[in-house]
């Protein structure tokens, strides 16, 4: 690759080409399945076609009989040897048994109720047909208002569907309704289920030596420190004999946090195989239906109170948040959601009574956005639904409702501080880059034609760095708290500079940015410097927190890796002033002829990298006794400086920074085929300083991408009965080149307070499309007089709304109570 | 509520084979990146199983198994195929390139370059259907227009990058190879 060329004063904030491209151009990248391991076995899951039945007989003999079948196991097997996974969920939720493998019952279509290991992956295929299961057929539950009716409970233990509920209740509720100018009521709105679905699907090799007692796995998880804790605990092994190692990660978008209870499997089966280790290779029909889908919610009831001006003064409503059959990383969801109260608006009363439920459908994980783009979404709708009713154009409503620039750090109802933003500022910004004026002259000529044209706003947040302390909201014993990343920076034998952190990348380019922040301190060029990413228990720069998830690798992580690099320079600093016989004050970081070194800039006398290493690792003799203490290899942990939040008041700060995100769409909905078709698209970031600008607009593109496939084209549908009808790439019909609208790029910077760089956590991107072309088909549509309370949108939901709505079917209202 | 799947009310699992037939396996013969590969292999056998468990060449990947993806793509006989919806036996005789056979005396081609200049990969996990898809346009049409650049990988889906830098790799790359 070419060298590397600062474009400015720094590292920081240059475009440097990423580190990673190499291996991945040239077909070197090394993905979990690319490894092949001696004596290595292939896993099969069996699963079930049914939503919600119970197992009365699982018969593997013909399956073990079939040549090269080396093992099978069953649900029964997986009990009677572990614990069942952790629950977060407190209260009747803590009586939920899930076991990797289905045991008495199978809660959704997909669910493994038995695993056959063999020789050859195909073998393991064959073998799969081979094992019989009778299954009785029970009453599927698929909607989540249906599921808190009880009336048929998936988890008989628990006693009910509901697996958590609270209420959220900040300034004067009632009083502000009172009081307001005009009161809107929505009665229902909806967000779907969908997911980001990685290219590569889960894959796991896990292997159980039973003489050493100890488990490795090569694996995609992206947040391996949680897996283990939960693997740990289940198999009840010390977790420090596990080794989880993670490589080149074909997305993960937090779909992959969930893949812990395979790695259970295939570790119980590598046992069971005499240690022999145990690749399991996802296929996308398992992906799609049994993986982990985002998180639905539907939102009740809903009363906005507003004054004359427009101002929202208060918000009323019910959520009821369906988390499939197993809860597994929720209910955290129900309290997440929270980082994002008020969205970007100044509202400062409102009470939101949440409530999670179990579905017979696959689990749900943390998805690109993970519980703050449903509320977003939700608030959103009720700032254009509001905006119409009362006759405000939806860019002057957002206006007059947004937090103000002066205001931050802003401080929410429910005491999250903003660390800092410009909102309308970037609606200036998204507005240019549109041809906002011009777009409204085209728009009112094709509504003169009588053609559905729309223009939209969606204005969202993505908040990064978790204070794991909101836990304890949901339960008030969960023995969380704070957040961390850990980092190693050394100089090894012969001066190398090598940098290992806690993370594990999926396309965000952490060995470039890492790179950036330690040439930066050391004043070398990133080419001289190595980053290991990539998780690896033994590496020994892992909290628990490591991994790669919710918008925080350029806070926690580089903080880790910027807090290492200084500990670094500190000890190099000490150990060249002894050899160069100068002050500490007196050396400078830079490159000689002799690569990178330290110079004493009294006598011009130098040492190399080489030199230092040298006398550290292989030469200690000549060291001085008061320098015994450097080690040239310095571990940093990161830590969050956060409290834990007041759990009965649900007061307190969830997240450290609050990227922001502006998009504007313009669609046309064609008047024959109903396709809405997008004319124009804009997407304006805000994530404070960039540590490495193109890597930021490609995680925008690739958000915006994710967002805009959701809205229009990805929905995971299920039957009546549970069946999942999109579990083919076929069916759900993920965004292509095809369809995806050329998406104007834009950005500001508004530097985070609380960083040390200025950076603020991006990349899931608060999913603003979803939003934005709900308000842009909203602005088409209303016209004819459909409210948009569907997250998805196409040509048959359009259609199916305008047709209802012709025939007087239309079951969707919104009523507006005006007082002035 | 009535359905014909709650109305059944016992269902014994898929129908059983009797016994697995033990299949012979075919001789083939594939040169894939200019190497022939003599191998004995199972008449189910994928090229990309082939590619990749036979040939060892990981680089090929596969994503959707049902031939949307495009991951898997290769060229075979110098046209872009899915190595996913082909089976090794029907290749037997082909010449194959995969992306581990676009360097050049360890240097990257103009498409590779283009494609790392142009942030037009993230997780890297489609690059290689992508470069191939991408060779396959280039090859005889070094300036392609939009909608060309847009049909042409069509079947390549990415979800990191949301296209926009694919779409500038490409155009790059087109560039790079007239030597502009």
């Amino acid at each position: 690759m070419t060298e590397a060329i600062k474009n400015g004063p720094t590292w920081v904030g240059t475009s440097l080409p990423r580190k990673e491209e190499d291996r991945l151009l040239r077909g070197r990248g090394k993905f979990v399945d690319d490894i092949k391991l001696r004596e290595m076995t292939y896993l099969r899951f069996v699963r079930s076609p049914y939503a919600h039945a119970r197992v009365l007989s699982v018969d593997t003999s013909a399956a073990e009989a079939l040549p090269g079948v080396v093992c099978t196991i069953t649900g029964k097997e997986v009990a009677a040897q572990t614990q069942p996974f952790i629950e977060m969920a407190p209260g009747q939720g803590q009586k939920i048994r899930d076991f990797p493998l289905a045991v008495e019952k199978v809660r959704y279509q997909g669910e493994p109720v038995a695993a056959v290991i063999a020789e050859s992956a195909s073998l393991a295929d064959d073998a799969a047909e081979l094992v019989q299961v009778e299954y009785e057929p029970l009453e599927p539950v698929v909607d989540s208002e249906e599921a808190l009716l009880n009336k048929s409970i998936l988890h008989e233990e628990a006693g009910t569907n509901q697996v958590w509920t609270g209420i959220w209740e900040f300034g004067e509720v009632e009083k502000a309704f009172q009081e307001a100018a005009y009161v809107v009521k929505i009665d229902r709105m909806h967000f779907h289920r969908f997911s980001s679905t990685p290219l590569e699907t889960n894959v796991v090799i896990g292997q159980w030596e039973p003489k050493e007692d100890r488990i490795q796995y090569w694996c995609n998880n992206s947040f391996p420190s949680f897996a283990i804790q939960f693997i740990a605990a289940h198999l009840m092994v010390h977790i420090d004999r596990i080794r989880a190692q993670t490589s080149d990660i074909g997305g993960s978008f937090g779909i992959k946090i969930t893949s812990y209870p395979q790695m259970a499997v295939c570790a119980l089966a590598s046992k069971k195989a005499g240690g022999r280790p145990v690749k399991w290779v996802e296929t996308r029909s398992e992906h799609m239906t049994a993986s982990a889908h985002g998180n639905e919610r539907t939102f009740r009831d809903t009363r906005v109170a507003l004054d004359k001006n427009g101002e929202i003064t208060a918000i009323a409503s019910r959520h009821i948040d369906d988390c499939g059959a197993y809860p597994r990383y929720e209910p955290l969801g129900c309290v997440i959601y929270s980082q994002v109260f008020c969205g970007t608006y100044r509202f400062k009363n409102a009470r939101i009574e949440f409530t999670q439920t179990v579905s017979n459908k696959c689990p749900v994980g943390p998805n690109r956005g993970y519980s703050r783009m449903q509320h977003l979404w939700f608030l959103e709708r009720i700032v254009d639904i509001c905006a119409h009713e009362i006759g405000i154009a939806p860019d002057e409503m957002r206006l007059r409702n947004y937090i103000r620039p002066e205001e931050f750090p802003y401080t929410t109802p429910n005491g999250c501080v903003y660390d800092s933003g410009n909102y309308p500022k970037m609606l200036e910004v998204a507005k240019d880059l549109i041809g906002w004026d011009a777009w409204q002259k085209k728009r009112a000529e094709a509504r003169r034609e009588g053609r559905m044209f729309g223009i939209g706003i969606g204005t969202t947040l993505d908040s990064g760095t978790n204070n794991f302390g909101q836990s304890q909201i949901v339960d008030p014993n969960a023995p969380f708290s704070g957040n961390s990343q850990g980092a190693n920076c050394k100089l090894d034998i012969y001066g190398e500079v090598v940098v290992a952190v806690g993370s594990c990348p999926q396309g965000q380019g952490h060995e470039t940015v890492a790179a950036q922040v330690v040439a930066d301190v050391l004043n070398i060029s990133p080419d001289m410097i190595t980053v290991r990413t990539g998780f690896d228990t033994e590496r020994n720069v892992h909290t628990g927190m490591s991994g790669t998830y919710a918008s925080q690798f350029v806070v926690s992580g580089l903080s880790a890796v910027h807090g290492a690099a200084q500990k670094l320079k500190a000890e190099m600093k000490r150990l060249a002033a002894f050899v160069l016989k100068t002050s500490e004050d007196d050396l400078e970081f830079g490159t000689g002829g002799m690569g990178p070194e330290v110079k004493a800039k009294s006598t011009g006398k130098s040492i190399n990298y080489w030199g230092l290493a040298n006398i550290v690792n292989v030469n200690s003799a000549v060291l001085s006794p008061e320098l015994q203490d450097v080690t040239l290899n310095c571990r940093y942990i990161w830590r969050a400086n956060f409290k834990v939040p007041d759990k009965e008041k649900k007061y307190g700060n969830l997240t450290l920074t609050y990227s922001s995100q502006l998009h504007i769409a313009v669609i046309e909905v064609d008047r024959d085929t109903f396709v809405p078709k997008i004319l124009d698209y804009v997407a304006v970031e805000d994530c404070g300083v960039a540590i490495n600008p193109r890597i930021v607009e490609g995680q925008v593109y690739g958000a915006t991408a994710h967002a805009i496939g959701a809205a229009l084209m990805e929905n995971c549908v299920y039957d009546a009965v549970g069946n999942m009808l999109t579990s083919t790439f076929s069916d759900y019909t993920p965004i292509t080149s095809m369809n995806i609208p050329n998406i104007k790029y834009g950005h500001i910077s508004t530097p985070s307070p609380f960083t040390y760089s200025g950076a603020k956590g991006m990349g899931e991107g608060g999913a603003g499309p979803i939003h934005t072309i709900s308000a842009t088909l909203q602005d088409a549509l209303f016209g004819q007089g459909i409210f948009i309370n569907e997250s998805f949108n196409n040509a048959n939901s359009i259609f199916r709304s305008l047709k209802y709505r012709e025939g007087g079917q239309l079951a969707q209202s919104v009523t507006l109570e005006k007082r002035v | 509520m009535p359905h014909a799947a709650l109305e059944e009310k016992k269902w014994k699992g898929p129908i059983s084979m009797p016994e697995t037939e033990i299949v012979e396996k075919v001789a083939i013969n594939i040169k894939v990146n200019g190497k022939a590969y003599p191998r004995q292999v199972e008449p189910r056998l994928l090229l990309v199983e082939f590619l990749r468990e036979t040939c060892d060449l990981t680089g090929t990947h596969v994503g959707c198994d049902t031939t949307y993806c495009g991951a898997c793509t290769v060229l075979m006989n110098g046209l872009a195929i899915k190595s996913c919806t082909v089976f090794a036996v029907q290749a037997d005789g082909s010449e194959i390139t995969t992306v581990e056979g676009l360097e050049k005396d360890g240097k990257l081609d103009p498409i590779q370059r283009a494609f790392g200049d142009s942030y037009g990969l993230q997780c890297g996990y489609c690059t290689p259907g992508l470069l191939l898809s991408t060779h396959q346009l280039l090859a005889h049409n070094p300036e392609p227009s939009e909608k060309e650049i847009r049909k042409a990988i069509g079947g390549n889906t990415c979800r990191c990058t949301g296209y926009m830098n694919v779409f500038k790799a490409i155009r790059q790359a087109g560039l790079n190879m007239k030597g502009v």
